[in-house]
């Protein structure tokens, strides 16, 4: 009698063929690496031997590329396990899974583990542009914070994810939804341009009720070149998993393997 | 004990019965389809079966265990081929029988699937460049690559032209003679009479007829069918009905006559036609056919 396949070899089976499916998607490609990239080159271009303060050594990259980096990590993890968990529950390919002796949670596993790797690589591909291309640098003796910050991050943004994909009725809203729950707050969370002087205060306001803020700006303290003292931002941590729990309710209350009734597949068959 | 046990199942949908105390058997080796039109509690009371819903109330027991509560082990023996379910389209068909086969204990050399399914040259393509017929051999395929001992065909060829319709029966005709226990729901009935072993025939939710397709056949193998264009006049032919043994029912300017007496009837109804000059415009004397016997069934409502 054979034995069942290990939780860890399934894991590792599920982790692979999410990235494979994304690394052959298009779409995705772009908008979770393709797009925070042209940003950070835009704003490279823009801020070209601007001086911070007079005297001070530090380049304006500095400033903006781990915040690039958070953005990428949240696109890779939120909207991107948002998306395709959405269409993939569409095309009946979540009931397809369902029906297999594959745990559920293995195949949950599977998105959010590669939804991290994919945000890793992204979050590092920034940085490294910012290191090469524009002389941003780091403290590798905040590493462990950073490390930690960005797993803590990126676990909370892909419990949001999977919330998304609850909430979203169709693979075709989910996109939509993504991309409107995520811009406006990241115009209000030191991503593309810095409130931290003086915003208007339904915009600071925005920015601390949601958690991309708090990441951005947990994340940023590891590469704050005035900072003293430990770069750990307990508060922000707290909100940030807080925001985590809050997604993981959703899921756990709305997820569903089967696609809406009188949905895309539904269509596609009577054609 | 039989692979499949069904006692008086019931499933609700709000105040809608879709499953109304449905109750059979499936041996092993069995091919075993459930016929009714759209809408009867077929594909419901299969997802049942697999595991994809819960059950109002009744007992089912599928190769031994109840597929509400049995988890993995129980999907590890099960093959399912869903009436609608898509396809990675990112993979090709060798990426994707392989992915879920991952999941099983046993699987079944891919070499083998891809024969049985006639999909070896497309092994390597990518699934959305390929046609819906080659898309459903996809889903048998995937069906089967866990080494199922029990496989569930959900529609198998709806939608399909009618070479596409062969080539699946003989695929599933193949799996049959490699033992494999099969249930499956159709609304095509000459598909069940070319595949399955034993017919359920089943209309709204209930059970109305089983038996092998010539079983279902004797049930009114005595009776032979008159039909007829209505005559011109045709208001005096219903006078002539009161005459006949068997029973006439008019539909679409056709009268059918279904009669244990054909001899006497056919007698009574040329010497009425001659008598009053009118013409029995395409006069046909047939055995009923499966068709006949199912639409007799299911009160001659269905809706293909």
């Amino acid at each position: 009698m054979n034995k069942r396949p290990s939780s860890l070899k399934l894991l590792a089976n599920q982790i692979g063929y999410q990235n494979r499916r994304f690394r052959r998607n298009v779409m995705a490609a772009f908008f979770t690496l393709a797009f925070p990239l042209m940003f950070l080159l835009l704003f490279g271009a823009l801020f070209e031997g601007v001086d911070i303060a007079p005297g001070v050594e530090v380049a304006a990259a500095q400033f903006y590329a781990p915040g690039l980096a958070v953005f990428a990590a949240v696109s890779a993890t939120y909207t991107n396990i948002g998306i395709s968990t959405a269409i993939s529950r569409d095309e009946g390919i979540l009931k397809r899974t369902r029906g297999t002796p594959l745990p559920p949670w293995i195949y949950v596993g599977g998105v959010v583990g590669s939804g991290i790797v994919l945000a890793a690589f992204g979050a590092a591909l920034m940085l490294t542009v910012g290191v090469l291309a524009y002389g941003i640098e780091f403290d590798w003796a905040n590493l462990v914070p950073a490390v930690l910050t960005f797993v803590l991050g990126v676990a909370s943004f892909s419990l949001l994810g999977l919330a998304l994909a609850s909430v979203a009725n169709s693979g075709q809203s989910a996109p939509a939804l993504a991309q409107a729950t995520l811009l406006p707050v990241a115009f209000a969370s030191n991503i593309f341009i810095s409130v931290r002087n003086d915003p208007p205060a339904w915009l600071g306001l925005l920015g601390d009720i949601f958690p991309l803020k708090a990441f951005a700006d947990a994340f940023f303290a590891c590469f704050d070149p005035f900072r003293q003292g430990s770069v750990y931002e307990p508060w922000l941590l707290l909100r940030i998993a807080a925001w985590g729990v809050l997604g993981a309710l959703v899921f756990w209350r709305k997820f569903t393997w089967e696609p809406a009734v009188g949905g895309p597949t539904r269509s596609r068959r009577r054609r | 004990m039989p692979t499949v046990v069904v006692e008086n199942l019931v499933k609700d949908y709000g105040t809608l019965r879709a499953v109304d105390g449905l109750s059979f058997t499936v041996e092993q080796g069995e091919v075993v389809a459930l016929l009714g039109p759209n809408g009867a509690g077929k594909s419901t009371a299969v997802e049942i079966l697999e595991g994809h819903r819960t059950r109002t109330s009744g007992q089912v027991t599928v190769l031994g265990a109840d597929p509400a509560t049995g988890g993995a082990a129980f999907r590890d023996r099960i093959g399912i081929v869903l009436q609608e379910c898509g396809i990675e389209r990112e993979l090709t068909i060798t990426e994707a029988l392989n992915h879920y086969g991952a999941c099983y204990t046993r699987t079944r050399p891919l070499d083998e699937v891809l024969e049985l399914t006639g999909l070896t040259d497309l092994a390597d393509r990518r699934t959305h460049q390929l046609s819906g017929g080659q898309k459903r051999r996809i889903d048998l395929a995937l069906g089967l690559i866990g080494d199922p001992d029990l496989l569930f065909l959900d529609e198998p060829t709806t939608g399909f032209d009618p070479s596409a319709r062969r080539q699946a029966w003989d695929m599933v005709r193949g799996l049959r003679t490699l033992g494999t226990t099969i249930l499956l729901t159709s609304h095509y009935m000459d598909e069940v009479e070319a595949l399955a072993d034993r017919v359920l025939v089943i209309n709204q939710g209930k059970l109305v007829a089983q038996g092998t397709p010539d079983e279902l056949r004797a049930g009114i193998a005595d009776t032979t069918l008159v039909r007829f264009d209505q005559p011109a006049n045709g208001g005096t032919v219903q006078e002539l009905f009161g005459d006949l043994t068997g029973t006439a029912t008019a539909a679409n300017n056709r009268i059918e006559i279904r009669t244990t007496n054909p001899t006497g009837d056919l007698h009574r109804l040329t010497d009425w036609a001659l008598k009053h000059d009118q013409e029995l415009g395409h006069l046909e004397v047939t055995r009923p056919t499966l068709e006949d016997v199912y639409l007799d069934l299911i009160g001659g409502d269905e809706n293909e």
